[in-house]
C-alpha cells in the first residue's frame, strides 16, 4: 500500500481542520488567514468549511489580538493564532512573555492559557533583516512557554495537533523552505509528544542535532560524510522546549563528539542551550570540543551575492563534523555548485514572498 | 446604538444601602492595610483605591458573579467590590500558600473565580485586550455575560488601548471598558502625558465606541451609567466606554500620603477629600437611609477584617517545592 504523502503546509493544514472538526472551542485567527493564498496553503478551505467567526481575519494589531486570543483562552477557548512572519510577532511579546506564559504560575494554577501561536521563518529572495528572523531562543528563553519546530510533515501535523491539545502556550515555529516538501502523513488524527526529538540516522562517528531546516541540511550532509567513510548519527530535536536531552545525551555518550546546527544566530542560542547541557551532563563522553554551526552575528543581509556567506548548509556542517573528528577538510566543502540558487528553496520558486 | 433604549436599573434604596455599606467595607480594608504596613510583613507593592471606591462599587454592583472582570494593579476595590474573598486577598498580600494565588502573586495579582474576577496585572494596559478577549468568547458561545476592563489614565496612552477598543466594535462584543482617571500616572500629572484639548472619552469615541463620563466618585451615577452599558452588552448592543473622575487620596504605592513631595498639592487633594464618595452618597441619599445600626455594622466589618489579617498571619508560607509547581498545566 502506498502510503499517503502530504506537503508540510497541507499536513498543517490537516491538522488545524482535524482539531476544528473536533473541537468547537479550537478557532484560527491571524492576517490573512481567510484570505486567497491561505498562509502558503497552510489554511486554504478552513473559512468555507468552518464560518467565519471560527476562522477569523485580523486587524494589523498583534499584540492586542494577542490580547483576545489569551482572554479567550482564559475561558474556555483554545486559540490558534498565526503570523506570515516570526517577526511581525515581535509586536505581541508583551501579551505572550507577561501574560500567556507566566498566568498560569501567577494565579496559582487556577487558569491556563491553552493557546497555539504559529510563526513562520522567511528565508531566501531578499527577505533580509525584517522577514527572516527566528526567535526560538527568545521564546525558550522564558519559563511558561513551549516552542516547538517541526522539519519533517508528519511532524507538522502530529506536533501541531499536540500543541493545540496542550494546555500551556505554545509558539510554534514553522521555516518557510520546508512548507513545499513531502512526507507520509497519516490520514487519521494522531499526535507527537511535545519534548522528543526525531531520530532521523543512526550513526556511530559523530551526534548531529538539527533544529528546523537544518535537520534537513543535517541529512545532506551525513549523506555526504558517508562517502568519505564517517557515520553520522543525526537527530532533529522536533521541540525546543522542552528538549530531548535524553536522546542527545545518549547519543553523545556513544559517539563522543557532537555538533548542534541551529537555523538562527549563534551566539546566546539554542546550540549554546545543547552544548552547554551536554558539556555538563556528559563531559568525559566528550572526545572533542562541541561544535555550534549558526548564522554569523549579523541580521540577514538582502542582497542575494551574501546569501552564500550568511546561510549555513549541509557544507558547513559537514565542515563541522570533521572539526570535532579532527579531521582535516580535503575538498572544498563549501563550494557552490555552477548556476545554484542558494537564495531559493527550489528550482520552482520564482518569488516574490 | 444609544443606551437609552435599554432598560435602566431602578436604585432602590436597597441598592444604595448596599452599595454603601461595600464601599465602607472596601474604606475599611484597605486602611487596614495601610496600618498594618510598616509591621513589614506584607512584604510586596500594594496601590491602595482608597477614595476611589464609588468606580469599583457602581461597576460592579451593575453585574452578575458571571460576569467577567479584568483589572490592573490598584485592584483590591474592584477584587472586593466583584465579591472577592478577603481572607484569600490578605493571605495573598501575606505571601502565604492560603493566599488567591498561594503567594505567587501578591497584591498586583488578585484571582477570584468564583465570581468571576479573572486576573488583575500590574502591566498597565495589558489585561484590557483580555477582556475583549472574554467578550469574544462569550459571543463567539452566546453567553449573555459582559466583560468589564479596568483600567487607569494612563492606559488610554498604550497602542493596545486603542486596538482593543476597535476590535471590540468590530465584532460588536459585550464588552465595557472602565476608566478610572484620578488625573496621575505615579507622580505624572494628566497634563504631561496627554493633550488638553481632549478628554479620555474623546479617543473612544474617536474609535466609534459609544463613550460616558461622569463624576466617579457618585455612586449613583456610576451605577446608571454601568447599569445601561452592561443592559446594552447583554441585548447585543455592544461596548461601551466609561471614563469616571476621581483622585486617589495615599502615595501611588504604599500606605502614607504624599501631598509634601511637590508633584500635587495639599489643597487638591483636600478638595476631593471633600468629595469622598462615601460621604458624598450620605449627602446626597441620606435622610437616615445609612444611619440605622451604623455602629454595628462597622463593628461588625471590623471584626471581619481583623479575622482576615489573623488568618493572613497564622497561614502558612509556601515550601520551597512549591517555587517549580505550576510552570506548566
Amino acid at each position: 500500500m502506498v502510503e499517503r504523502e502530504l506537503k508540510f503546509f497541507e499536513a498543517l493544514n490537516e491538522a488545524v481542520d482535524q482539531c476544528m472538526a473536533r473541537d468547537p472551542s479550537v478557532y484560527i485567527m491571524g492576517l490573512g488567514v481567510p484570505d486567497p493564498k491561505g498562509i502558503f496553503g497552510s489554511t486554504v478551505g478552513l473559512q468555507q468549511k468552518y464560518g467565519t467567526t471560527r476562522v477569523m481575519d485580523m486587524p494589523c494589531s498583534e499584540n492586542g489580538m494577542t490580547g483576545v486570543a489569551i482572554g479567550s483562552a482564559l475561558v474556555g477557548m483554545r486559540p490558534v493564532m498565526t503570523h506570515q512572519r516570526v517577526d511581525f510577532a515581535l509586536l505581541a511579546m508583551e501579551q505572550i512573555v507577561n501574560q500567556a506564559a507566566k498566568w498560569h504560575y501567577m494565579f496559582g494554577g487556577k487558569l491556563s492559557v491553552p493557546m497555539v501561536i504559529r510563526m513562520i521563518v522567511g528565508r531566501g529572495w531578499g527577505q533580509g533583516p525584517h522577514h527572516s528572523q527566528s526567535l526560538q531562543t527568545w521564546f525558550a528563553h522564558i519559563p511558561g512557554l513551549k516552542v516547538v519546530m517541526p522539519s519533517l510533515a508528519y511532524d507538522a501535523k502530529g506536533l501541531l495537533i499536540a500543541g493545540i491539545e496542550d494546555n500551556n502556550p505554545v509558539i510554534f515555529i514553522e521555516h518557510r523552505w520546508l512548507y513545499n516538501i513531502s512526507d507520509r502523513v497519516p490520514e487519521e488524527y494522531y499526535s507527537v509528544p511535545l519534548g522528543k526529538a526525531r531520530m532521523m540516522r543512526e550513526g556511530t562517528d559523530v551526534t548531529m542535532v538539527g533544529v528546523s531546516y537544518m535537520s534537513l541540511e543535517a541529512l545532506r550532509a551525513a549523506e555526504r560524510m558517508e562517502k568519505e567513510g564517517i557515520s553520522a548519527e543525526v537527530i532533529d530535536l522536533r521541540s525546543i522546549r522542552p528538549w530531548d536531552e535524553e536522546m542527545v545525551l545518549e547519543s553523545v555518550k556513544k559517539t563522543g563528539r557532537l555538533v548542534v546546527a541551529d537555523n538562527s544566530w549563534k551566539s546566546f542560542g539554542v546550540a549554546a542551550e545543547i552544548v552547554s547541557t551536554v558539556t555538563e551532563k556528559a563531559f568525559s563522553a566528550l572526545k572533542a570540543a562541541p561544535e555550534r554551526v549558526a548564522l554569523p552575528d549579523c541580521p540577514s543581509p538582502t542582497s542575494p551575492a551574501l546569501n552564500e556567506h550568511f546561510y549555513q548548509r549541509a557544507g558547513h556542517i559537514h565542515l563541522a563534523a570533521k572539526r570535532a573528528l579532527g579531521l582535516d577538510p580535503v575538498t572544498d566543502l563549501l563550494a557552490v555548485a555552477a548556476g545554484q540558487r542558494l537564495d531559493v528553496p527550489d528550482a520552482s520558486f520564482k518569488g516574490p514572498f | 446604538m444609544k443606551t437609552d433604549n435599554y432598560r435602566r436599573e431602578t436604585v432602590t434604596p436597597e441598592v444604595l444601602r448596599r452599595m454603601y455599606h461595600e464601599m465602607l467595607r472596601i474604606r475599611m480594608i484597605e486602611e487596614k492595610i495601610a496600618d498594618l504596613y510598616p509591621e513589614q510583613e506584607m512584604r510586596c507593592p500594594v496601590h491602595l483605591s482608597i477614595g476611589q471606591e464609588a468606580v469599583a462599587v457602581g461597576v460592579c454592583a451593575a453585574l452578575t458573579a458571571d460576569d467577567y472582570v479584568l483589572s490592573s494593579h490598584r485592584s483590591h476595590a474592584h477584587y472586593l467590590a466583584k465579591g472577592g474573598n478577603l481572607n484569600a486577598m490578605m493571605a495573598e498580600i501575606y505571601g502565604k500558600t492560603t493566599g488567591c494565588c498561594s503567594g505567587k502573586g501578591g497584591s498586583m495579582h488578585l484571582i477570584d473565580l468564583s465570581v468571576g474576577f479573572l486576573g488583575a496585572t500590574p502591566i498597565v494596559g495589558s489585561t484590557i485586550p483580555m477582556s475583549v478577549g472574554t467578550a469574544l468568547a462569550s459571543s463567539m458561545r452566546g453567553e449573555p455575560r459582559v466583560s468589564v476592563a479596568f483600567m487607569g489614565d494612563g492606559a488610554a496612552e498604550e497602542g493596545v488601548f486603542h486596538e482593543s477598543l476597535s476590535f471590540a466594535l468590530l465584532k460588536n462584543l459585550p464588552v465595557i471598558f472602565v476608566c478610572e482617571n484620578n488625573l496621575y500616572s505615579v507622580y505624572s500629572p494628566l497634563c504631561v502625558r496627554q493633550p488638553a484639548c481632549r478628554e479620555i472619552t474623546d479617543l473612544a469615541k474617536g474609535h466609534g465606541v459609544e463613550s460616558f463620563q461622569c463624576d466617579g466618585n457618585d455612586v449613583v451615577q456610576v451605577f446608571e451609567m454601568a447599569s445601561k452599558a452592561a443592559a446594552k452588552a447583554r441585548a447585543g448592543g455592544g461596548p461601551t466606554f466609561l471614563e469616571f473622575k476621581t483622585y486617589r487620596w495615599r502615595e501611588h504605592c504604599g500606605p502614607d500620603y504624599d501631598n509634601d513631595l511637590g508633584y500635587r498639592c495639599e489643597s487638591e487633594f483636600l478638595d476631593w477629600k471633600k468629595r469622598d464618595p462615601i460621604e458624598t452618597l450620605k449627602r446626597m441619599h441620606g435622610d437616615g437611609l445609612f444611619d440605622r445600626d451604623t455602629e454595628a455594622v462597622i463593628h461588625d466589618l471590623s471584626a471581619e477584617i481583623e479575622e482576615a489579617v489573623a488568618f493572613a498571619k497564622k497561614s502558612p508560607f509556601p515550601e520551597e517545592p512549591m517555587m517549580l509547581q505550576d510552570v506548566y498545566v
